[in-house]
């Protein structure tokens, strides 16, 4: 990318709510059911049907807002956004326009430097998900499910101020941190609980006005936003650049071909025809609803973040990683809390090898086949010197398969270090007599051989020599 | 009196009285509306369906729950509903054709309430189309006549309901008042229609027009039977977020308070040169007649009454333009058949299935809505309903009801003012403010005018129906003409 332009990008995040029912009916919102049986009457749109706020919806996004350290307002009203398409019931989706549920929020990314940048949230509005129209099942015609049809969703819209595909994941990323911390919502990516709309645009370095931005719509994956938008950086830049125009226009993502290509413009020429809904009363919220649902904020990120290299020690860099999910970082404070081991022992083995291991078998730290206090066992007998780092490799791959705790393992697979300075001394004086060759030019000052003689007692020991101990004892026999 | 009417001349009350005396059952007074119904229909046209095998059924378990002393505060008694209540298993049109083959899958909230009250439906009443218009000549299913001449319109929308109750077909029926639909056609037809505070009565299961204007009520021929009616209808519904929780008044109760010491507010702009000079005389009659009885006429003035018609144009047709979106022919509903794609498929069962004057609506409607358009038009029109309550509510202040006539002329000749909807929308000049400030507002008959009946309004403060029907009630005791029935009908 040529260093002589500058990109602007917002993003409208749609996070689905962790509601058990829809956001107007008493429908379910459950994930995958069999098309259309999860649709009310009023989901439906049948004559004479009105909507019903369900007030698990507001106090989410209050508890939202209050996160992002915005204002929930005293008073919000929904609007009719009003067009026709067969997937949405009514011809019009309830949505927030004039006076959203929430304002004048901002949260805080790293930037491409690594330093912290503030982002600001200017809006978050309540509104309601339409239906899903499928297409390929129908010769000729066109299947409507209407089971996702009045799913709430938050629509959390930045300001423009990220100003790279980098920046921007790592605001979604945040927000996404943020939703489930909360637990407002699952996040859950493939099945469309999460997902976003990206507002492109370049300019020159140093300009004051914005370029004409392009819409990208619906990316569902980390990886696409960040994909999608350098993509579209590279197609602005370009076509300015062979002196052509951005047009304001809507483009979706194809992640087959890595590229993004403009809407039919027949669907973009809507005029909506916003009016306040007039079967819903306004949203009226006192200090003292705001106040308890204050109140039942958890820690969020940044402040665990904090919490974690204040009482723990950690690394920061660990400790950012340990706090994208409430889940693993009470993961890893259940195992620091219960194990002898200093916390950054945790960290590692939670960041390396049981991350490592989760990401094999596309397991979440909640489904963890390894539970944190039976880390924190494992941890322990390194701590107390049963077995060696090496050795926990391997029993933690045991356990990892479910054949036992640590101790069950340790002790039936013989793996217990061996801390007999005699037993050692024994294979150590064995080595070097079978080694006279290497002994000889040691000692005549070829000190890197030392490895050589650690290896083969551990060879000899099955690793289950204490590494200090076989060190100090080679090196005193050998000076002999 | 009441001894030597028929069973149709009858008002509810005192078909309730005959039932518990044993004089008839309800199935031979359902059988005998029924023949009514069958008899007239022709020539009326106040119906769009009539269920005769469910209401004897429902007659059947009235008389048994009556036997086992099981009966209901309307056990038995017999109503029809204006055709945009759903009613489970029945057809609801809406007076439209693109609502033809739509059986409801549930009932409204007040079916739901009446029913459970122990009411028996006869049938669906005829009705301007979407509940769009004055005259009952928009219904797709044909125009109702008006029983005192059936040359002439019933009002509307409310028509059918209203034609109904006045030719003693039924002794009540429901109707919905978005901008004088209930007390127009009541005032035309000769019958008491009351239109409840906005938020009294669920909205739940009616097919909606405007939103934040519709409001159901009832056409009986005394205010006693409204209120005997709304005791049942009214109340919140959690449904119906813009039903409000307010505690119902017994309205039958409340009947007997004196109109002595009542202060009756004139609204001077109602009495100008837009009001015939013999409707006029019967108004001003029946306000003598209450001033006989004790009460204090005050004048009073409602500045921006005159911006009510204009106000009500834009505010009505934006909400209709997006409520009626759903008729879409995609889910329920009529379908246009051999459409070529999705636009073609909109454009024809819309064009198809509604009448001109609800595409009108919806036009100023998506027109007054339009970027650009917006706070010219609909904003302003918001502010001036603001300024309109505002009126109101003042007068409140020195008043306990508001007095008046409720239209403007007698009935007028089917397809008059077809040609002409301005003239028509003036039909519903004095009774519009009422929606656009949420009150209630009941017309009651005061006379007649060559012959065709001339109906009194009386509308008061937020959840003051009892008021109303009280005030209404004491002037039914001084006067007669609600028991002055059209010839053909009597």
């Amino acid at each position: 990318m040529s260093t002589d332009w500058e990109v602007v990008i917002g993003l409208e995040v749609h996070t689905q709510l962790a509601t058990k029912s829809k956001i107007f009916s008493g429908s379910s919102t459950a994930y995958g059911a069999e098309p259309n049986t999860q649709a009310s009457l009023i989901d439906l749109g049948y004559p004479g049907v009105l909507p019903v706020l369900n007030a698990e919806v507001v106090r989410m996004a209050a508890k939202f807002g209050l996160a992002v350290n915005a204002t929930v307002a005293p008073r919000s009203i929904f609007a009719r956004k009003n067009y026709f398409y067969p997937d949405l019931p009514k011809g019009y989706q309830i949505s927030q326009l004039e006076l959203p549920i929430v304002e004048h929020g901002e949260l805080f990314i790293r930037d491409e430097s690594g330093a912290e940048k503030r982002i600001g949230i200017t809006r978050a509005h309540l509104e309601e998900d339409a239906g899903k129209s499928l297409h390929e099942r129908f010769d000729k015609m066109s299947g409507i499910d209407l089971n996702r049809a009045g799913t709430p969703l938050l629509e959390i819209v930045s300001e423009p101020e990220m100003s790279s595909a980098k920046e921007a994941v790592a605001y979604m990323r945040k927000i996404h941190s943020i939703v489930r911390y909360l637990e407002i919502s699952d996040g859950n990516m493939q099945e469309g609980s999460f997902r976003c709309d990206a507002n492109v645009s370049v300019r020159p370095r140093g300009q004051k006005e914005l370029g004409t931005r392009t819409e990208i719509k619906n990316l569902n994956s980390f990886r696409f936003v960040e994909k999608a938008i350098n993509f579209e950086v590279e197609r602005q830049i370009e076509l300015i650049e062979d002196g052509g125009e951005v047009r304001l226009e809507t483009r979706l993502y194809d992640s087959a071909k890595d590229e993004t290509r403009p809407m039919r413009s027949k669907e973009e020429a809507n005029d909506y025809r916003y009016f306040p809904d007039p079967d819903l009363l306004p949203v009226e919220l006192d200090a003292e609803f705001i106040e308890a649902v204050r109140k039942t904020l958890p820690e969020l990120p940044d402040a665990k973040k904090q919490r974690f290299v204040d009482q723990y020690q950690l690394k920061s860099a660990d400790a950012e990683i340990l706090t994208v999910s409430r889940a693993l970082a009470d993961y890893f404070e259940t195992t620091a809390e219960k194990s002898a081991a200093v916390a950054q022992v945790a960290a590692n083995w939670i960041v390396g090898g049981l991350s490592a291991a989760l990401n094999k078998d596309g397991l979440d730290i909640r489904n963890s086949k390894i539970a944190a206090d039976e880390l924190a066992g494992l941890l322990d007998r390194i701590e107390d010197e049963t077995i060696s780092g090496k050795i926990a490799k391997e029993v933690f791959d045991a356990m990892w398969l479910g054949e036992g705790s640590a101790d069950e393992i340790i002790a039936e697979k013989g793996l217990k270090q061996i801390t007999d300075t005699g037993a050692i001394e024994k294979i150590v004086a064995a080595v070097i007599e079978a080694n006279p060759g290497q002994a000889t030019d040691y000692r005549a000052g070829k000190e890197k051989l030392l490895g050589f003689f650690v290896g083969q007692v551990m060879k000899e020991t099955g690793g289950k020599a204490n590494p200090g101990q076989v060190n100090e004892i080679i090196k005193r026999k050998l000076a002999e | 009196m009441g001894a030597a009417k028929e069973i149709h001349q009858r008002s509810l009350a005192e078909l309730a009285r005959g039932l518990d005396a044993g004089d008839f059952s309800s199935r031979e007074l359902t059988v005998a509306l029924l023949a009514r119904i069958d008899e007239h229909q022709a020539r009326l046209n106040a119906f769009i369906t009539i269920t005769g095998e469910e209401a004897l059924a429902r007659a059947d378990i009235a008389d048994k729950a009556r036997a086992s002393g099981d009966a209901g505060p309307l056990n038995g008694l017999p109503i029809a509903y204006k055709d945009l209540f759903c009613t489970k298993d029945v057809l609801t049109t809406c007076g439209s054709r693109i609502l033809e083959n739509f059986v409801s899958p549930y009932d409204a909230t007040v079916v739901e309430r009446l029913n459970s009250a122990g009411a028996v439906m006869l049938g669906k009443t005829n009705m301007d189309e979407f509940a769009m218009g004055s005259s009952n000549e928009t219904s797709y299913y044909g125009p109702v006549t008006n029983p005192w001449n059936t040359k002439l319109s019933p009002g509307g929308s409310s028509g059918g309901s209203a034609a109904a109750v006045a030719a003693r077909l039924t002794p009540a029926a429901t109707g919905t008042d978005t901008g004088g639909s209930i007390r127009q056609p009541a005032a035309l037809t000769g019958t008491v229609g009351l239109k409840a505070t906005y938020g009294r009565v669920s909205r739940f299961g009616m097919v909606a027009f405007a939103s934040s204007l519709d409001q159901a009520g009832v056409i009986t021929r005394t205010a006693e039977d409204a209120a005997m009616l709304m005791g049942v209808m009214a109340g919140f519904d959690k449904r119906d977020s813009t039903s409000v929780d307010h505690p119902v008044a017994d309205y039958v109760g409340g009947l007997s308070r004196p109109v002595k010491g009542l202060k009756i507010g004139i609204v001077r702009q109602h009495f100008d040169e837009g009001l015939d000079a013999d409707c006029a005389e019967k108004v001003n009659a029946a306000l003598a007649a209450l001033k006989a009885e004790g009460a204090t006429l005050i004048e009073i003035d409602l500045p921006n009454i005159d911006l009510s018609v204009p106000t009500y144009y834009v505010v009505a047709p934006a909400e209709c333009s997006s409520n009626l979106s759903r008729f879409d022919g995609v889910r329920f509903g009529r379908r246009s058949e051999n459409s070529e794609d999705l636009l073609d498929l909109y454009s024809r069962s819309r064009g198809e299935g509604f009448g001109a004057e609800v595409k009108r609506r919806i036009m100023t409607g998506t027109y007054v809505l339009s970027a650009g358009y917006y706070d010219a038009y609909y904003l302003k029109a918001q502010k001036v309903r603001q300024l309109i309550s505002q009126d109101f509510r003042k007068a409140f202040a020195n008043v306990d009801v508001i007095a008046g006539p409720t239209a403007p002329t007698t009935a007028f000749a089917i397809g008059e003012k077809t040609d002409d909807p301005i003239t028509m929308y003036l039909n519903d000049i004095y009774t519009i403010g009422a929606n656009l400030a949420g009150l209630p507002g009941i017309s009651v008959p005061c006379g007649f005018a060559d012959g065709l009946p001339v109906g009194l309004q009386l509308v008061g403060p937020h959840f003051a129906e009892e008021a109303i029907l009280a005030c209404a009630h004491q002037y039914q005791q001084l006067t007669d003409w609600h028991e002055q029935a059209p010839g053909e009908f009597a």
